[in-house]
C-alpha cells in the first residue's frame, strides 16, 4: 500500500467559484509580482551597463529605446504601479480594515483602474519630457 | 550571550519554525517599498533619454546612490521572499520544490550583487 495519499480526494479549488474582482485582482497580484522578479534583469542590465562605460550603457539604452524595447518597458511600468497598489490594498487588509464587500469590489476594480491610468500618466510625461 | 530559556524561543514560532517571520519581512520590505519606488519612477521619468554623462552624474549623488542602493536591498528581500510563497504553492515534489527554492535565492542574491555593485562603483568610481 504505497502511496495511498496520492489518490485522495482535494477539496474543490479555483475553478468551483464564480470569478469575482477581487479574485482577479489576486491573481493578477502574482502575476505582475512574479513579472517584476524576472524583469529586474532589465534593471540590472541597465545598471550594470551605466556602471560600465558610456558605450555599454548607449547599447543597453539602445535596446530599450526600440519598438520592442518599449512595449516591455511600458508592461514593466504597469506591472510595478498595479503590485504597488494592489500592495497598499494588502496593507488595508493586514491593519485590519476594508473586509466590506462592496468596498473590496471597488478597490479591485479603483486597483485596476488606477494602474492603467498612472501607467500612461508617466508615459505621458516620459514622451513629453523627450 | 542569549539569556532565553529554549522554552521562551520557540514560543509562538508555529510548525514552521519561523512563526511571522515571512509575513513580518514581506510586509515591511513592502512599506519601504513604495517610497523607495516611487522615487525611483520619478528619477527614471526625468532621466529617461539623458546623456551618460548626464545620468551617471545623478546616479553617484550620495542621496542618489543612498536611495538606489536601499531600493535594491528591499526589494531583493521582497522578491525573494514573494517568490519563495508561490514556488511552495505550486511546487509539490519535495526535491523539484528544494531546487526551486535554492536556484530562488541564488537568482535573487544574483541580481541583488549585480545591482549593489553597480550602484556602488558609479557612486564611487563615477
Amino acid at each position: 500500500m504505497a502511496n495511498v495519499t496520492k489518490n485522495r480526494p482535494l477539496s474543490p479549488h479555483l475553478q468551483v467559484y464564480k470569478f469575482i474582482p477581487t479574485m482577479a485582482m489576486s491573481i493578477m497580484h502574482r502575476i505582475t509580482g512574479a513579472a517584476l522578479y524576472f524583469g529586474t534583469v532589465l534593471v540590472a542590465a541597465w545598471l550594470i551597463a551605466a556602471a560600465s562605460g558610456e558605450e555599454s550603457f548607449n547599447q543597453v539604452n539602445g535596446l530599450f529605446g526600440s519598438l520592442v524595447g518599449q512595449i516591455i518597458l511600458f508592461a514593466y511600468t504597469w506591472a510595478l504601479l498595479h503590485h504597488l497598489l494592489g500592495g497598499l490594498r494588502h496593507i488595508m487588509w493586514d491593519l485590519g480594515y476594508g473586509f466590506e464587500k462592496e468596498f473590496s469590489t471597488m478597490l479591485a476594480k479603483a486597483n485596476l483602474a488606477a494602474s492603467v491610468g498612472l501607467t500612461i500618466l508617466v508615459w505621458i510625461v516620459v514622451l513629453v519630457v523627450r | 550571550m542569549d539569556m532565553r530559556t529554549p522554552l521562551g524561543k520557540v514560543r509562538g514560532l508555529g510548525s514552521a519554525k519561523s512563526g511571522t517571520d515571512h509575513f513580518w519581512k514581506v510586509r515591511t520590505t513592502s512599506v519601504a517599498l513604495v517610497p523607495l519606488l516611487l522615487f525611483y519612477v520619478v528619477f527614471l521619468v526625468m532621466y529617461v533619454g539623458r546623456p551618460y554623462a548626464e545620468v551617471v552624474g545623478a546616479l553617484a549623488n550620495p542621496f542618489v546612490a543612498t536611495i538606489n542602493a536601499l531600493t535594491v536591498i528591499a526589494s531583493v528581500i521582497h522578491m525573494r521572499l514573494g517568490m519563495e510563497e508561490v514556488i511552495q504553492d505550486y511546487v509539490h515534489s519535495e526535491s523539484m520544490k528544494l531546487l526551486c527554492l535554492v536556484l530562488n535565492a541564488f537568482f535573487s542574491l544574483l541580481i541583488g550583487g549585480l545591482c549593489l555593485v553597480a550602484v556602488l562603483k558609479i557612486a564611487f568610481a563615477g
